[in-house]
């Protein structure tokens, strides 16, 4: 039968065309990379930061001023050298010696200030880094999972390091550019002072650059952006390909996107090209403009040396000057993209401090402790990921301390979220949910992980031993209690079996375990936890009905006195709840026990017989009527 | 926290990935060897860079020589016996120089990143392509962030190669040599006082570079684990709430950091020592030149025309003679990330098209598997499926059933063959599947994942991934038969919202329905649920069982799961115990064997008595 049979649903924007839908990588367009140069507002941000380094900032920024000093002085030398050293003839030793000396001394000053420069400011923006990123992802640890639900991984990824990178590379270039404008101002500054009509004449070629550069720079600049653009876009679909290789391969998509991915790769070369040869253009531009300023000084300066205005020594010195004059314009410039792409780091990385921590501990938050009773309460909870859809809609019901109670119900009916709400991963948008009597809201969340341990529903485990795994953040439990909460769910055995037992190395996310066996691990993980409250999403769905037993004969002392809140679509899972609380489209709609919910006759005993039959068995109203119930 | 490393076997093929020190000498000159026989691929631009570059390099150094006569011409002139015209054309040809310097400069740099990115876009390809293709069992074992890495870091070592090693080498030789020449020709003493700073800091710069090499070496693997503890935290961070962990996890964050930033702080020591040092040598042979050249001007011996060009020369050469060490660590750097990135892409396919393999020809649609036997590569030799046999039909459905890690999963990826069989064989309609294409296996035969991925995209597309051309009649009509229509009529954009990554946006239950819809879509002659509706509630399944009813009848269903009443109903139930079948027969037939399935049975029909109280639930 053709699945596309069923129904014919209706869509008003099907123009009934086929159309490809395939795609490599999620196209999005990286916000503006190149922003401004500068931006008050993320410099103070960036400031922040610095700011306990600053007695490093005012060395290295006096280093890069004694290292330009004594470059600037060295043509200086070369000239009075040349000028009063060496008359023919009359050889004054004197002041070559004395020329000697104060070469010494200067390439001492020189040695001492880049060493210091270059030491301080490295190590200066290496700490600012990591202490950015440091504070990044202690924020990330904070904000609200409303947040982080709609933010891929890997675009966090390339803020904790490509963006945090580029802060590192302006901070050090900001150093640099210090020296490089004083450069340029003390090459100027000895130009004029030499000669200032030479100086001028040579100084003109100034404007021409700037005007050259300006024009350049707005089509660089895009021609730069699309490079780094197209570079995140085949990169993205390149982590695309090595997480979702599994899918890939299982639906024979290879050759396909294989295909899409060329086309991003040639885009990307392309605009690689681009970038490129706009880069490039500007090299026999400088080069030009510096062989006009040297023929300058050749035919001016020349006419002046035999008018006798001005010493050979001045001209040798101004070609040296011309010569080294351009470079630090050239890095300038340079730096000025390095300064824009930082600014625009910095507004993507103050963006993800200034993420709002919407779920924090309010002020006069209090710890649970160990007085707290196990209790659980829902008072009329209203909540939704957007709160124009809510999917819990007044909600109440009671877990008592020490009680076991059941949450079931269709799926997407809301139960995943209800457990969301009783850690605090969101905040109700109505109504309170109360923990051992108190608001969750009004006690600390780091009791509130002490006070509950929970299974969530996709087991995810870290790479590292199956120890540490089981282990997590419990740094109490000695490694008697992993193995004996690895004994009570049945984990033992097999990890016993492992080559190397509780010290084999997990693959990421737990790969080289059946899913079962994750499972497993991530229930030995809350056990360990040693929690008044055990929250288990569907902590048994991928395990069989034995070994299900097993647990729960493991976990009957285990958990004697503490409160059970257990989600199944397994019926048999929740045998032993003390009561049930049947969800629909997030709505609580029948509560009770199993008795009681079976002679109501409602939702509970429906999805119970059917648990029990066979369905092909079913009589085809029964469906009927589960749909309509469902829709 | 044990060292990952004693997990890595010296010999391991893919050890190379994980740690980069490892990579051997001779793999590394093999490398540099391959990426430069990869550059001739493009004979034009590399013919054109090269003598770009020589051009460049003596225009360059004609530069000097031409200020040192202006500077003579003008000394001559100013003692009366000078040639204006003479001076005017000096300037004339030193412009000239200037603007061809940067031509040639131009040429030589655009060619050669011309060079470099093309090679990169070549390497892109072949890099995606094996990834792609690479086995199951090599992506098991290979940490993607170590993939990503080579992808992105060591792709853009290989790229620079060109630039900023290979043309370097031929300009810095030029320069220097024939700089060398120059000078030492011009006057011996000056000559080697001049160039007395170039051996020093050749050898302190390539020192400093191999250094700092091994260093970034080691750097980056910490920066990996770094990486990969932020990544974890972020893809966990559910977890991490869950239990608020976020102190163990900063403590995590900062071993690996501090560790980072120790070596990245040795790092900058080692730079710094090294150039300040030959900064200090470039300025003393300078200093050496000024004195002794002074006095041979003064002695009337040479002009101040040639003083100054030695002097030009000096700053000339000071830049090249530091680069040399940059172009050491870029043959270091392209010898270790090219050694990676050519390991990934010599990397075996294990599973591949054999030769000519025909496509696999759907007749009557019948499954065989014979004796067959699977242990995955590090289990030592564990086997998790042994000797399994049985055969399917068209229209039959097939359960199986057994306790966490007794090899279901196992058993159901060898069909598709996202691995081969060590022992036995899997046929179908008699083709055994290591024999036709795989990707005509692959189509045969789909299977929903018990831990699925899906893409970051929309609903749509993610429904019509395995056949994108399709009519979005037939995404609807699959979306329905996984009762995930409804669902989708309610969102505010329907089809085009997007899940969010790897579904988070989606209750578990809707991630299994959409990797079944989107398993429909593709057809298969062999479906294989493997534990794929365990979120989903027994209402919406049997209306998903009801839906496929018809769907099922003209192709062979697998299905793993856990809840009994999921394939009670099938033709044949297996019960898998480690990698074996231990009971085979239909439900009935298994009920009145009364072993391991009757238990199991047992336990999930009686939910109401406390069962566990009782002894005989034992299998
Ligand atoms: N990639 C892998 N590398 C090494 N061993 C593996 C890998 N995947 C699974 N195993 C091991 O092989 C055995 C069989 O695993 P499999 O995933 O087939 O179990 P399963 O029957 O599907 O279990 P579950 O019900 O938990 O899904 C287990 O012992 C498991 O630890
Ligand atoms: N992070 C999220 N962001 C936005 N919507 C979400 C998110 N998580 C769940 N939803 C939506 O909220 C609704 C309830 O989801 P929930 O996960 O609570 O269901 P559930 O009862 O646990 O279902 P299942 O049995 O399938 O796990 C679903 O419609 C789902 O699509
Ligand atoms: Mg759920
Ligand atoms: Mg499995």
């Amino acid at each position: 039968m053709n699945p596309a049979q069923h129904g014919e649903p209706r869509d008003p924007h099907d123009d009934g065309r086929p159309r490809m839908r395939a795609v490599v990588g999620s196209h999005r367009i990286e916000e503006e990379i190149f922003g401004r140069a500068f931006d008050g507002k993320v410099v103070r941000r960036i400031w922040e930061f610095v700011r306990p380094y600053r007695r490093q900032v005012v060395i290295s920024v006096a280093a890069v001023l004694t290292f330009t000093a004594t470059q600037l002085s060295i043509p200086l030398l070369i000239r009075y050298a040349i000028d009063h050293g060496m008359e023919p003839g009359g050889v004054q030793n004197n002041v070559l010696t004395v020329v000697a000396i104060l070469f010494a001394v200067v390439i001492a000053i020189n040695y001492v200030a880049s060493r210091t420069q270059e030491a301080v400011t490295g190590r200066m923006a290496e700490n600012v880094l990591f202490d950015i990123r440091r504070r990044m992802f202690a924020h990330l640890q904070r904000v609200s999972l409303s947040f982080m639900d709609k933010t891929e991984v890997g675009r966090l990824m390339s803020r904790l390091q490509g963006d945090v990178n580029s802060m590192q590379e302006f901070l050090e270039t900001s150093v640099l550019s210090v020296g490089d404008i004083m450069l340029l101002v003390g090459i100027v500054g000895v130009m004029l002072w030499l000669d200032w009509q030479l100086a001028l004449l040579v100084l003109m070629v100034i404007p021409i650059l700037l005007v050259v550069r300006i024009l350049w720079l707005a089509r660089a600049r895009a021609a730069f952006m699309a490079a780094h653009e197209a570079n995140s876009v085949t990169n993205g679909a390149l982590a695309e390909a090595i997480h979702g290789v599994r899918a890939v391969q299982a639906m024979d998509r290879a050759a396909l996107n294989a295909r899409l991915y060329d086309e991003l790769v040639e885009d990307n070369f392309n605009a690689h090209l681009r970038a490129s040869r706009l880069a490039q253009i500007m090299v026999p531009i400088v080069d030009s403009l510096t062989g006009i300023a040297m023929a300058v000084v050749v035919v001016a300066g020349g006419l002046m040396v035999v008018s006798g205005r001005i010493e050979v020594g001045v001209m040798v010195a101004f070609l040296f000057y011309i010569q080294r004059f351009f470079d630090p314009i050239r890095s300038l410039t340079m730096q000025y993209s390095v300064m824009q792409r930082a600014m625009a780091s910095g507004h993507r990385l103050t963006e993800v401090l200034d993420v709002e921590v919407a779920v924090q501990d309010a002020p006069d938050a209090v710890a649970l402790g160990e007085d707290d009773d196990g209790s659980v309460e829902f008072r009329n909870v209203t909540f939704g990921y957007d709160p124009e859809h809510p999917v819990l809609k007044n909600v109440s019901f009671r877990v008592g301390s020490g009680e076991t109670v059941a949450l079931i119900g269709p799926t997407g009916s809301g139960k995943s979220s209800s457990m969301a709400l009783i850690h605090r991963f969101y905040d109700v948008d109505d109504g309170a949910v109360m923990v051992g009597g108190r608001d969750v809201r009004a006690v600390t969340q780091e009791s509130l992980g002490r006070h509950i341990a929970m299974v969530l529903q996709e087991p995810y485990l870290f790479t590292g031993s199956v120890m540490d795994n089981i282990r997590y953040s419990s740094h109490w439990a000695t490694d008697d209690d992993v193995v004996e909460a690895a004994r009570a769910v049945g984990a033992h055995e097999f990890i016993s079996a492992l080559p190397h037992g509780y010290e084999t190395i997990l693959d990421e996310r737990g790969g080289n375990l059946s899913l079962g066996q994750r499972q497993l691990l991530s229930f030995a993980r809350a056990l360990v936890v040693d929690a008044r409250i055990l929250v288990l999403d569907e902590a048994t769905a991928n395990i069989d009905s034995y070994t299900e037993m097993q647990i729960q004969r493991a976990l009957r002392t285990l958990l004697e006195g503490r409160t059970g809140l257990v989600i199944a679509h397994r019926l048999a899972t929740i045998r032993n709840a003390d009561r049930i609380v049947v969800l629909q489209q997030g709505q609580l709609i029948e509560e009770g026990d199993h008795e009681a919910l079976m002679d109501a006759g409602g939702l509970y005993s429906r999805l119970y017989t059917m648990n029990y039959a066979s369905f092909d068995d079913l009589p085809d109203e029964i469906t009927e009527a589960e749909r309509a119930i469902a829709t | 926290m044990t060292d990952t490393s004693t997990e890595l076997q010296a010999n391991d093929p893919q050890r190379i990935f994980r740690r980069t020190s490892s990579v051997g000498r001779d793999q590394g000159l093999g490398a540099i060897a391959r990426i430069t026989r990869m550059a001739f691929r493009y004979p034009v631009r590399v013919t054109l860079a090269l003598v770009a570059t020589v051009a460049a390099v003596l225009t360059q150094l004609s530069i000097p020589v031409i200020l040192g006569r202006a500077v003579d011409q003008t000394q001559a002139i100013a003692e009366g016996g000078g040639d204006r015209d003479a001076l005017v054309a000096s300037a004339l040809i030193l412009l000239a120089a200037s603007v061809a310097r940067g031509l040639f400069t131009l040429v030589q740099n655009y060619t050669a990143e011309s060079v470099g990115h093309s090679l990169a876009r070549d390497l892109r390809k072949d890099i995606y392509d094996r990834i792609q293709r690479l086995s199951f069992s090599f992506h098991d074992r290979t940490h993607s962030g170590d993939l990503i890495t080579v992808g992105m870091l060591d792709l853009e070592g290989v790229r620079m190669y060109f630039s900023t090693a290979l043309v370097r080498t031929v300009l810095l030789t030029l320069l220097i040599g024939i700089g060398a020449w120059l000078l030492l020709s011009t006057d011996l003493v000056l000559g080697l006082l001049a160039l007395s700073f170039v051996p020093f800091a050749a050898w302190r710069s390539s020192v400093m570079q191999l250094t700092l090499r091994k260093t970034w070496l080691v750097l980056q693997e910490r920066l990996a684990i770094l990486s990969r503890v932020m990544e974890e935290n972020l893809a966990g961070i559910r977890v991490v709430r869950a239990f608020s962990a976020a102190d163990h996890e900063m403590a995590k964050f900062d071993r690996a950091s501090t560790e980072a930033l120790r070596l990245s702080h040795s790092r900058i020591n080692v730079r710094v020592r090294a150039t300040s040092a030959m900064t200090m040598a470039f300025f003393g042979a300078m200093a050496l030149v000024l004195l002794v050249g002074g006095r041979q001007v003064a002695a009337g011996e040479i002009t101040v025309g040639t003083l100054a060009t030695f002097l030009t020369f000096m700053t000339i050469l000071q830049m090249p003679v530091r680069q040399l060490g940059l172009m050491v660590n870029a043959y270091a750097r392209a010898s270790t990330t090219g050694a990676r990135l050519f390991a990934l892409i010599d990397m075996p396919v294990a599973i591949d098209d054999a030769p000519g393999a025909p496509e696999l020809q759907i007749t009557d649609g019948t499954l065989r598997l014979e004796d067959v036997s699977f242990a995955y590569d590090g289990s030592g030799g564990q086997a998790a499926v042994s000797g399994v046999s049985f055969e399917a039909r068209r229209g039959e459905t097939i359960g199986v059933v057994g306790a966490p890690g007794s090899g279901k999963t196992t058993l159901m990826h060898l069909i598709p063959r996202f691995y081969d069989v060590t022992a036995g064989r899997i046929t179908i309609d008699g083709q055994d599947i290591r024999d036709v294409r795989l990707s005509s296996v692959r189509q045969a035969v789909a299977v929903v994942q018990q831990d699925s991925f899906l893409f970051t995209t929309t609903i749509e597309n993610n429904i019509a991934y395995g056949d994108p051309f399709t009519e979005g009649r037939r995404i609807r009509g699959v979306s329905d038969s996984a009762q995930l229509h409804d669902y989708v009529l309610g969102l505010p954009k329907q089809y085009g919202t997007i899940v969010g990554e790897r579904g988070v946006s989606l209750s578990g239950g809707q991630r299994q329905r959409l990797s079944i819809a989107r398993t429909l879509m593709m057809e298969p002659a062999i479906l294989i649920f493997d534990d794929s509706t365990a979120a989903i509630d027994a209402g919406t399944e049997s209306r998903i069982r009801a839906a496929l009813r018809e769907y099922a009848a003209d192709r062979i269903t697998l299905i793993v799961a856990h809840r009994l009443a999921s394939l009670m109903h099938a033709d044949r139930i297996l019960f898998l115990e480690d990698g074996s079948v231990v009971e085979q027969g239909t439900h009935e037939e298994l009920l009145a064997l009364g072993g391991r399935y009757k238990a199991l049975h047992d336990l999930q029909m009686r939910p109401e008595g406390d069962v566990l109280d009782e002894k005989e639930a034992t299998p």
